[in-house]
């Protein structure tokens, strides 16, 4: 979210997308600081691909023909492979946006993100932080939002005072360094939130979670 | 081009004749009527009283009417996107009094000029049409009918009206077998059998059409709900993808934010709701409000709202006091992004609008940036709201905004 700082030089990064234009469009953006192992525009193409790269992070699009995102994560972590997942998406339909992260993405931005925060974001997903844009931040305050039915977890089903207040400053445009000397708290508590958060998404299993998705989606 | 022009200049002239359907909106017993009025452009009153008088002339108007029931088309379902309107008529008291006013007049001169049909169908007729009134009335009424049995059986819709319009039929019923004893010694249990199966049709029947009614109608609406659904998986993959990849050359700063609206504006058909719907919501008033200074400004505003809630007058002003915090977010604070974010809870409405902007001192605002306090402040102090200005010289500004929802 803040300029890269750090330099992410190191970092090797694939890039999945059905779009060859997109592809390389973010490979000549990131190729400045990041190593481009590879890239696929489809869902084979892409799990053999990445485990035959192994990469660091994966630029994952939301919608491909053939299984789509989730796709490529579910054969990729068959396939025993350690790389990161993060979306980049023009969807902005909660019901993908939170399947993606739920089949286990770090985080989630939309393509219309810059470059410099895209590297910052590539960056803090290899570093095993979360990326939270205020979009998603927003998508996960309503889900948890309605508190009508009866938690069935609570560890899982419902976000703490903190967390909540962690997100709703995300989702006003603030970035971790400011929620940080907002809250009085270290930026790695920031993080510790977010991913707890994230944690609770992938692993909830709260009825409210997929019916509000479906609900959003069409009516 | 030339239809447009044309039908502009003869509208009264050249109006293309409606096909001849039968009417939903507009119906006493099957549309025909008011469908064959519509067509011919005259009163459905005139159509009526055209075929009862023709019904009178043995029967002819009768068989007329129910053919053209049968043939003709049933009008398409007016506004199933519309909030549901009540499509089938209940007739008031005054207006069921009538008929039966008309349809005893009638039968008197039946009587009169001897065409009379005999009393032993006469009294029947009348008894089980006076029932069946009754039972349709009903059943246009409640949408708990839907399933009669089920709701009869447990107690739920058993009302006194359909107890009496089910006891008429049934006395219809008796009153035909007995009066035609004549007709029963020379036939055999085979007539009572059809009376039976008679009446109990016309106790039915009301449900029978609107549960097939309803049916069709939610056929149609999930039709309609996969069409949109694929479209907006088509589009998604061509045009969206297209307008983000625009985004991303920064020159044309026209370009880009034409390409912003055009996606926002194809965003909000494809995963919004339902467009007779829209417009009435918090959400969509944000969004729209966001798409405006995009377009105006040529900034980029990220709006994000959680929960929903009805537009109202003060939900409005908020909208109002909002739309002008991201406007003069995005004109006075020299940065391109405005996050505006917006929730919705069970006690109040709070908005945030927040720039990484210059910032500026709130206590020595200029002259020329009343809008603050006039347009933001003030606006939200009149609706029992308050808003707070949180701005530091080369550290952006928020305004936040809080309006307490009134317990209803």
């Amino acid at each position: 979210m803040t300029a890269p700082t750090r330099v992410a030089s190191g970092v090797s990064v694939f890039v999945v997308d059905d779009h060859e234009l997109f592809r390389s469009g973010v490979r000549s953006e990131l190729s400045r600081s990041c190593r481009i192992v590879g890239d696929a525009g489809t869902v084979d193409d892409a799990v053999a691909g990445i485990v035959e790269a192994d990469p660091d992070v994966v630029l994952l699009d939301v919608h491909m023909p053939a299984g789509g995102g989730r796709g490529v994560i579910e054969g990729v972590r068959t396939a025993g492979s350690k790389a990161q997942f993060l979306a980049l998406s023009v969807s902005d339909a909660a019901e993908d946006v939170i399947g993606i992260i739920r089949a286990g993405a770090r985080g989630y931005v939309t393509k219309s993100i810059s470059a410099d925060e895209l590297v910052a974001a590539v960056q803090r997903v290899h570093d095993g932080d979360v990326v939270f844009s205020p979009r998603l931040a927003g998508f996960v305050l309503d889900a948890f939002a309605s508190e009508s039915d009866e938690p069935i977890d609570p560890e899982l089903d419902l976000l703490t005072a903190r967390e909540r207040e962690t997100l709703r400053f995300i989702a006003r445009g603030y970035t971790y360094k400011e929620v940080a000397s907002e809250l009085h708290i270290s930026v790695k508590t920031v993080e510790t939130h977010v991913s707890a958060v994230l944690r609770k998404l992938q692993l909830s299993n709260r009825y409210e979670l997929t019916r509000w998705a479906s609900d959003r989606r069409l009516v | 081009m030339a239809q447009v022009g044309v039908r502009r200049g003869g509208e009264a002239a050249v109006v293309p004749r409606p096909r001849l359907e039968r009417s939903r909106s507009d119906r006493v017993i099957g549309g025909v009527a008011a469908g064959i009025g519509h067509h011919l452009g005259i009163e459905p009153i005139v159509v009526r009283i055209a075929f009862v008088v023709l019904a009178l002339a043995a029967g002819f108007g009768l068989v007329v009417y129910l053919l053209l029931w049968l043939l003709a088309p049933q009008a398409a379902l007016e506004g199933a996107n519309q909030p549901r309107a009540r499509i089938l008529v209940r007739p008031s008291l005054g207006q069921a009094l009538g008929a039966g006013l008309i349809l005893a007049g009638v039968m008197l001169l039946l009587l009169v000029t001897g065409f009379w049909f005999g009393e032993e169908l006469a009294w029947p007729v009348t008894l089980a049409a006076i029932g069946f009134a009754i039972l349709w009335a009903r059943s246009g009424e409640e949408r708990s009918a839907r399933w009669p049995l089920d709701a009869v059986l447990t107690g739920r819709v058993f009302s006194s009206r359909m107890l009496v319009g089910s006891l008429l039929i049934l006395a219809a019923m008796v009153v035909f077998l007995l009066a035609n004893t004549s007709l029963r010694a020379a036939g055999s249990t085979l007539l009572a059998v059809f009376v039976a199966i008679g009446g109990l049709a016309l106790i039915v029947a009301p449900w029978a059409w609107s549960m097939g009614r309803d049916l069709i109608e939610e056929r149609s609406q999930r039709v309609r709900t996969e069409a949109r659904a694929e479209m907006a998986a088509h589009l998604h993959d061509s045009v969206l993808q297209t307008l983000a990849l625009i985004q991303r050359s920064p020159e044309q700063r026209e370009m880009v934010t034409l390409a912003r609206t055009q996606e926002r504006e194809l965003r909000a058909w494809l995963y919004g709701r339902a467009p007779a719907l829209a417009g009435a919501r918090l959400r969509d008033a944000i969004d729209a409000m966001a798409g405006r200074v995009e377009r105006e400004q040529h900034a980029k505003v990220e709006a994000i709202v959680v929960g929903d809630a009805d537009l109202d007058e003060r939900a409005r002003a908020l909208v109002s006091a909002v739309g002008e915090a991201t406007l003069n977010a995005a004109r006075h604070s020299g940065s391109t992004e405005v996050s505006v974010y917006v929730e919705v809870e069970e006690d109040a409405i709070s908005a945030y609008v927040r720039d990484h902007g210059t910032g500026f001192d709130p206590e020595a605002v200029a002259a020329d940036r009343r809008g603050i306090a006039d347009s933001i402040i003030g606006r939200m102090e009149r609706h029992g709201g308050s808003a707070v200005v949180n701005s530091r010289r080369g550290a952006g500004t928020e305004i936040v905004m809080r309006l307490p929802r009134r317990a209803t």
